[in-house]
């Protein structure tokens, strides 16, 4: 099947993923409506994972679907059906860790997991769109279901507070965002991605407005990828916001937040390179050395995971900064590596709080290891992933982002990159050398509070399983993701822009 | 005539604007936003978007404002504040920031402006599209074919924020605090 969008229908077919899971979410919450009693939280959780398996399945059908051109608004290109299954993965494996989590904290159920189908749909749409006007309210739609997401447990201050800062500032950066887009529509006179980049290249566009257009779109999109000098909101909404809802907010909110970012760079802001190579640049570098030296002096597990996920976005936007094939398939493989080792790792939180929000404090992690071996190896494997030890899924991610530097003589950025992995081990291993070589203090009753949810086994073996495979052997997800990304820069006469 | 319309109606926008942020009371800042969204549906009239103008006053310096009112109002909110911004340091950085966003602006503007949205294809698209369908037909029309995808997001948008503050906004249930 081939589409033009000559009819409405085709956009119907072309956002079939998308309905299919906004559909579904609209069921999730009707179904809550008639809940009677407080036991059925669960089972709401099971609905919305079938909803999103249904979205997979729509998702994987799109394949056998083609367009004609590449100017639509809405794209049907494999980058977008790979981050497609970033999204997806991540919001499944976030609904998994939450299903003790909602019931034991009494959280509104049905809304909850309504609110993260909702946000998926949206992170789908701005992974989809080949429109600034889309892109925003793709973002806008996440954003707004996640801020209330971060606020979501009204019996924590600190829950309120999280949702509170995050929804400030991201209404701050959405404004810079939005006025960015007008500058960029008034200079091209389009807010198609396409049409703009062939406004640059043919000089129609004006200069004067493109660069303060772009400028201001990269600083509301360095605010939405918390980018080193705008990261401030991150701790505070990362630690204060529920448990599960960090990891997706870590996993997932950053990955579609990057996935936009690079279309829109890539694609419609390409002729313009010159202009955005050294903000992104310093702003890379920045996020990479700020990010990783404040995470080391971290006490708490889950702010100490708020500045790593700040460092992995400088890692990422290396990938952006270098702008080539190799690039951006290893940030597609990156985001999916990072989401799944993400949400593996605050699987492992999520437990050792006892699906609250007790027991962050690294020094909670002492002797842990040898009282749940399962649980503790595994955290280890995750925490060795993001530090990017050989053999995990995260050491051949960072190798892919620094093939696509290294294309792109990236010399300094790669200098970088590699010493601050190397600060970032000492704040990993640390929490493993908790785990594992220091003993739990005298007297300290540890409550093991039940056996572990069969749904968070099955998440902590599946990412598990996922960082090993992709560690020891990438050329499966590699080659996917250097297939997702075949055109999407060279939809001008078949030409890849030079740098 | 033209140029002395747009500075008036400009300055009042601007300086609306400075109000609604350096206002004490909510009250005064609702009333420097109408004025700031009045004088930007002027600024349309100039622009002979005559459709344009007529919706801002009736949606936003109308139906909108004063629903604020009237939330401000009911909840009683209508108190004066002690002034939230700072005049120290910091008010001296964002000056001085906001002073060479507009410097740069002003630099980039004086330039020669090739055609954009601003004059040229698009502009002559849009005048024809008017000639054609009239003023509203050249809104409406393409909000529901070319469009349609932004159109219904935005319903989707808005469904995702009610469900937001419905959720935070819920009196708890007495529920008491999990042990």
């Amino acid at each position: 099947m081939t589409l033009d969008y000559s009819s409405s229908f085709h956009y119907l077919v072309a956002l079939l993923p998308e309905c299919v899971l906004f559909v579904g979410g609209m069921g999730v919450l009707l179904a809550g409506v008639s809940k009677t009693d407080e036991q059925r939280r669960p089972e709401l959780g099971w609905l919305a994972l079938a909803v999103l398996a249904a979205a997979a399945v729509a998702n994987g059908w799109l394949y056998s679907v083609s367009e004609s051109g590449a100017t639509a608004m809405i794209a049907v290109d494999k980058f977008r059906l790979f981050a497609n299954w970033v999204f997806i993965v991540g919001a499944a494996l976030t609904i998994a860790i939450s299903l003790a989590y909602v019931s034991r904290q009494r959280l509104q159920a049905a809304e909850y997991y309504a609110l993260i189908a909702f946000a998926t749909v949206g992170m789908m749409v701005v992974a989809a769109s080949r429109d600034l006007m889309i892109v925003f309210l793709g973002m806008e739609t996440v954003s707004i279901a996640v801020y209330a997401l971060a606020a979501f447990n009204r019996r924590d201050p600190r829950s309120a507070e999280a949702g509170l800062k995050y929804f400030l500032l991201g209404a701050f950066a959405s404004g810079f965002l939005l006025f960015g887009i007008a500058l960029i529509y008034g200079a091209a006179g389009s807010t198609n991605l396409q049409a703009i980049a062939v406004a640059v290249q043919d000089g129609a566009a004006a200069g004067g407005l493109m660069i303060p257009g772009m400028a201001l779109l990269v600083t509301g999109f360095a605010f939405k990828v918390s980018a080193v000098p705008f990261h401030m909101w991150t701790p505070d909404a990362y630690e204060g916001a529920p448990t599960p809802v960090t990891a997706y907010m870590a996993s997932a909110v950053k990955a579609a937040a990057f996935v936009a970012f690079a279309r829109i760079l890539f694609v419609g802001l390409d002729g313009v390179y010159d202009q955005w190579f050294p903000i992104l640049w310093w702003i890379a570098a920045a996020t990479m050395v700020v990010g990783n030296l404040v995470a080391v002096v971290q006490s708490s597990i889950k702010r100490m995971l708020a500045y790593s996920s700040i460092a992995h976005g400088g890692y990422l936007l290396v990938a952006l900064v270098a702008a080539n094939d190799a690039a951006a398939a290893g940030l597609l493989f990156y985001l999916f590596v990072y989401t799944v080792t993400t949400v593996g790792a605050f699987a492992v939180v999520v437990t050792v709080g006892r699906q609250s929000e007790r027991d962050t404090a690294i020094e909670k992690y002492a002797g842990y290891g040898w009282r749940r071996p399962v649980l503790g190896t595994l955290m280890t494997l995750f925490l060795l992933s993001l530090a990017g030890f050989p053999g995990t899924g995260g050491f051949m991610a960072k190798f892919y982002v620094l093939q696509g530097a290294a294309e792109a003589h990236l010399w300094w950025l790669l200098v970088v990159l590699v010493l601050t992995t190397l600060v970032s081990y000492w704040y990993y291993l640390r929490v493993a050398w908790f785990m594992w070589m220091k003993e739990a203090p005298e007297g300290a009753v540890h409550r093991v509070g039940g056996a572990t949810p069969f749904a968070i086994y099955v998440v902590l073996l599946v990412c598990g399983g996922i960082v090993l495979a992709t560690g020891l052997l990438p050329g499966a997800a590699i080659d996917l993701a250097q297939g997702s990304v075949e055109g999407l820069r060279h939809w001008v006469a078949g030409t890849a822009p030079a740098h | 005539m033209t140029d002395v319309l747009f500075v008036l109606f400009a300055v009042v926008a601007l300086g609306g604007a400075a109000g609604v942020v350096l206002g004490r009371s909510p009250v005064a800042s609702l009333l420097f936003m109408v004025a700031t969204l009045a004088s930007v549906a002027g600024i349309f009239v100039l622009l002979e978007a005559h459709f344009l103008a007529a919706v801002q006053v009736m949606v936003y310096a109308g139906a909108i404002m004063v629903l604020f009112l009237f939330v401000i109002m009911l909840l009683n909110l209508g108190h004066d504040y002690r002034a939230d911004l700072k005049f120290g340091l910091w008010s001296l950085l964002a000056l001085s920031v906001s002073g060479l966003t507009g410097g740069l602006l002003w630099t980039f503007l004086a330039d020669p402006v090739p055609a954009g949205a601003l004059g040229g294809a698009a502009a002559s698209a849009i005048d024809a599209a008017v000639a054609e369908k009239g003023a509203v037909g050249a809104i409406a029309d393409p909000l529901f074919t070319d469009y349609v995808v932004a159109f219904e997001l935005t319903g989707l948008l808005l469904l995702v924020a009610i469900v937001a503050a419905v959720v935070l906004a819920k009196p708890r249930s007495g529920e008491e605090q999990e042990c």
